[in-house]
């Protein structure tokens, strides 16, 4: 690995975790939804100053090229961002559905209720 | 038929002022013993302003959800007010108030948990537009296989349902394009459907949910549905789903 590619990753891994944090700093976004992008970043930190590893991990894929296991590796935690985001989406609409249902519910007893008030 | 039974029917409404009254008026003259819930999906025109005026339930649901979440409303309303039947009806003026009796009879006398007002059990005067059909012989047969039942008109939306389906689908009823879905996750839920023969009409005005450039997208997604519902595990609900 080239000492230009290992220091652009340097950068890359480190800017993350320091704009996610920042992010969280001003509230942003909330820890729980933050871990993933630390997790990914300090595997990528890891993998470019420890270049043994990388290139025992790339050996061990058949990666000849060993940057491009840790581009494999990128790649991989962007999908399980994308997928963990995913989830998150699906349950927000579920609860917000839920939460549009209540409202229209309730609003529909209030009326009744005041409709009774009116009349008494 | 019980006396004390207390019927429910469901109208999910999504920007239908043209239709909705005519609809509701044709309803109450069937002098049936139902109480009426209109289920605004979030419209745009007057349909809210036209039905408050016809001394019917009207729910409002501040944006709009899609006709399952619509349908999901009015049996969350029924099981919090008691009701032991609810029907499920198109406020476009498509199906047919008369025939709500054939709907009501299986589950009245032949413990059926779900019937199906359906426009193919019988020769009918309904005409189905041809870009339909395709689909509707696709779902026929891939429901059938599923549920080990033949189910001629999968996409109906005149229904009606017993307390214990009632109960189910408060808790887990899909969001768009909910017909087909609905069928295979009760028919594998050990729910008991039946269909009886309608009669519909033609649409009077508006569009029709479906488009012919969003079939392919809509027959994708509900096959993919009705795949997920084979594996799915639903929230029971209660004693009364054991």
């Amino acid at each position: 690995m080239t000492l230009r590619i290992q220091f652009l990753s340097l950068i890359f891994s480190l800017g993350t975790a320091a704009i996610v944090f920042e992010l969280i700093r001003k509230r942003r976004i909330m820890e729980k939804y933050s871990l993933i992008w630390f997790g990914s970043a300090i595997v990528l930190l890891i993998l470019t100053v420890w270049k043994d590893l990388l290139e025992k991990f790339a050996t061990f894929l058949g990666i000849y090229y060993a940057p491009s296991a840790l581009f494999t590796i990128a790649a991989f935690c962007g999908m399980a961002m994308l997928l963990h985001i995913t989830v998150v989406i699906s349950r927000l609409t579920e609860q917000n559905k839920t939460l549009a249902q209540e409202i229209g519910l309730l609003r529909h007893k209030l009326q009744l209720l005041e409709q009774n008030d009116q009349s008494v | 038929m019980h006396k004390n039974d207390k019927l429910l029917v469901i109208m999910p409404a999504y920007n239908e002022a043209n239709n909705i009254a005519s609809v509701i008026t044709e309803l109450k003259s069937t002098e049936l013993p139902l109480d009426i819930l209109v289920v605004d999906d979030g419209s745009t025109d007057a349909t809210a302003e036209v039905v408050s005026c016809l001394d019917v339930h009207l729910i409002r649901l501040p944006f709009n959800l899609g006709i399952g979440g619509a349908v999901q409303t009015g049996f969350r309303f029924a099981v919090q007010n008691g009701y032991d039947i609810a029907i499920q009806l198109d406020s476009d003026g498509q199906h047919i108030p008369q025939e709500i009796p054939k709907l009501l009879k299986p589950i009245l006398r032949e413990r059926v948990d779900m019937c199906i007002g359906s426009r193919y059990l019988q020769q009918t005067e309904y005409q189905t537009p041809l870009s339909r059909r395709i689909g509707m012989i696709f779902f026929s047969i891939i429901n059938s296989l599923l549920v080990g039942q033949r189910i001629t008109d999968n996409t109906s939306g005149f229904r009606a349902f017993n307390r214990r389906t009632i109960e189910f689908l408060a808790e887990n009823y899909p969001i768009d394009y909910p017909e087909p879905e609905t069928i295979v996750m009760l028919g594998r839920n050990g729910f008991h459907i039946q269909e009886c023969a309608v009669n519909m009409r033609k649409r009077k005005s508006g569009e029709s949910s479906i488009t012919t450039l969003l079939s392919f997208y809509y027959m994708f997604k509900v096959l993919l549905s009705i795949t997920a519902a084979l594996f799915k595990t639903f929230r029971k609900t209660g004693a009364l789903s054991l």
